[in-house]
């Protein structure tokens, strides 16, 4: 299992567009992804989960990857929030 | 290509009188547009479209009685060439007797109407315009739905007629199966109707062809519609992205008209006809000014927003 915490610095937090970005790369791969912000946890491949959570600009996130290829998925998750802007 | 379009047709469509010429309606019309006839009766014909329908109305039946017979039958007989298809007279006036004399020798028909120049010309306008329009042949079904004209389209086996059958038997009407004869009706407007061999046809493999009208009734087909909303069947791949927020644009074009279009993933147990029913449905709503996507993303925005302040 694969752990990580982002700070999101997008100004816009993680609207609509970005969280689709961020779960198609998440399904790309059969590890089970979440994210988690303050104590609510939701399945990253899932589109209106992630949008329910509303995060906002300096929310602390944390995602976690578990299954044979976490290490690949955390690496692409990563990438698409540096690419979106949505955190360093 | 064109229907060819006979006078005949013109005044079934119109219900328009037939005043003389009654063995000559199968002449043929090949242009939309319609000629008044003004400065014709003035002697000048040049730029004389002498294969429109020529449209006559009170100005011109008028001017036309202050004319010398002479005078008049020259004109008129100028005015009937062999390509001229009919001439129609509004507001249930008089032909004048000298057009009746030369449109006999020219074997061109003279129709009547009780209905006003302007209503008339644009009544006959309508239809010639709809029948000569230049027409293409897509493959997919049309279906009206709840009043969408909904065209599915997608490849060969991938369960358009299938799913036209599910939609039928839910209440909706079929236009045309597998062959759609799309012509553009004006600016905006696409229209796509069956050829007419194939109308309330259905083919559903493993049953072969059965009559939509005979099983269902005559609510559950349609003679033609507009095209509003294009939705492609496609075979689901697990790389492929398809449209989770309902907030990409795309869209096909037939002649100048562009038309919304939407992919739905195919996947054995996803009930296709519930789906596009739900499209059709949402299709509606949004052009009624209720779009769900954009409202949730402002409701996300204003969300993300009191988030962000919390810090």
């Amino acid at each position: 299992m694969e752990k990580r915490e982002f700070h999101v610095t997008a100004e816009t937090g993680i609207h609509a567009r970005p969280a689709t970005l961020l779960v198609q790369s998440a399904s790309k791969f059969s590890s089970e992804v979440s994210l988690q912000y303050q104590d609510k946890s939701v399945n990253l491949k899932s589109i209106m989960g992630v949008m329910s959570l509303g995060v906002g600009q300096n929310a602390d996130i944390t995602i976690t990857t578990d299954g044979e290829d976490e290490a690949d998925a955390m690496t692409a998750i990563a990438e698409t929030m540096t690419k979106e802007g949505l955190s360093d | 290509m064109p229907e060819s379009v006979t006078v005949a047709d013109l005044v079934k469509a119109n219900r328009l009188d037939v005043y003389s010429g009654e063995d000559h309606l199968d002449r043929l019309i090949t242009t939309s547009d319609i000629s008044r006839p003004g400065l014709e009766l003035t002697g000048y014909f040049n730029y004389y479209p002498a294969k429109r329908i020529q449209l006559l109305g009170i100005t011109e039946t008028s001017f036309a009685k202050g004319m010398t017979h002479e005078k008049m039958l020259d004109v008129m007989r100028k005015m009937c060439q062999p390509e001229t298809p009919a001439f129609v007279i509004s507001t249930q006036l008089d032909p004048p007797e000298e057009l009746k004399q030369s449109a006999e020798e020219a074997e061109i028909p003279i129709l009547g109407t009780k209905l006003t120049t302007s209503r008339v010309l644009s009544n006959m306008t309508n239809f010639l315009e709809g029948k000569l329009a230049e027409r293409q042949s897509v493959h997919g079904v049309l279906v009206d739905i709840y009043g969408v004209g909904v065209m599915i389209t997608g490849d060969s086996g991938v369960g358009k007629s299938e799913t036209a059958l599910e939609l039928v038997k839910r209440g909706h009407r079929l236009i045309a199966d597998d062959r759609v004869e799309v012509y553009q009706q004006d600016e905006q407007t696409l229209v796509g109707a069956a050829p007419a061999i194939l109308s309330h046809l259905l083919e559903i493999r493993g049953i072969g062809i059965i009559d939509v009208m005979n099983l269902f009734g005559a609510g559950a087909v349609r003679a033609e519609t507009d095209i509003d909303l294009i939705v492609h069947l496609q075979a689901w791949k697990d790389d492929n992205h398809f449209d989770r927020l309902g907030n990409n644009s795309e869209s096909q074009k037939f002649f100048d008209v562009v038309v919304p279009k939407i992919t739905i993933p195919v996947r054995t147990g996803r009930n296709l006809a519930i789906i596009v029913e739900a499209a059709a449905m949402n299709f509606r709503a949004r052009s009624m000014g209720y779009d769900a996507t954009k409202v949730f993303d402002e409701n996300l925005n204003r969300l993300i927003k009191q988030n962000s302040q919390n810090k």
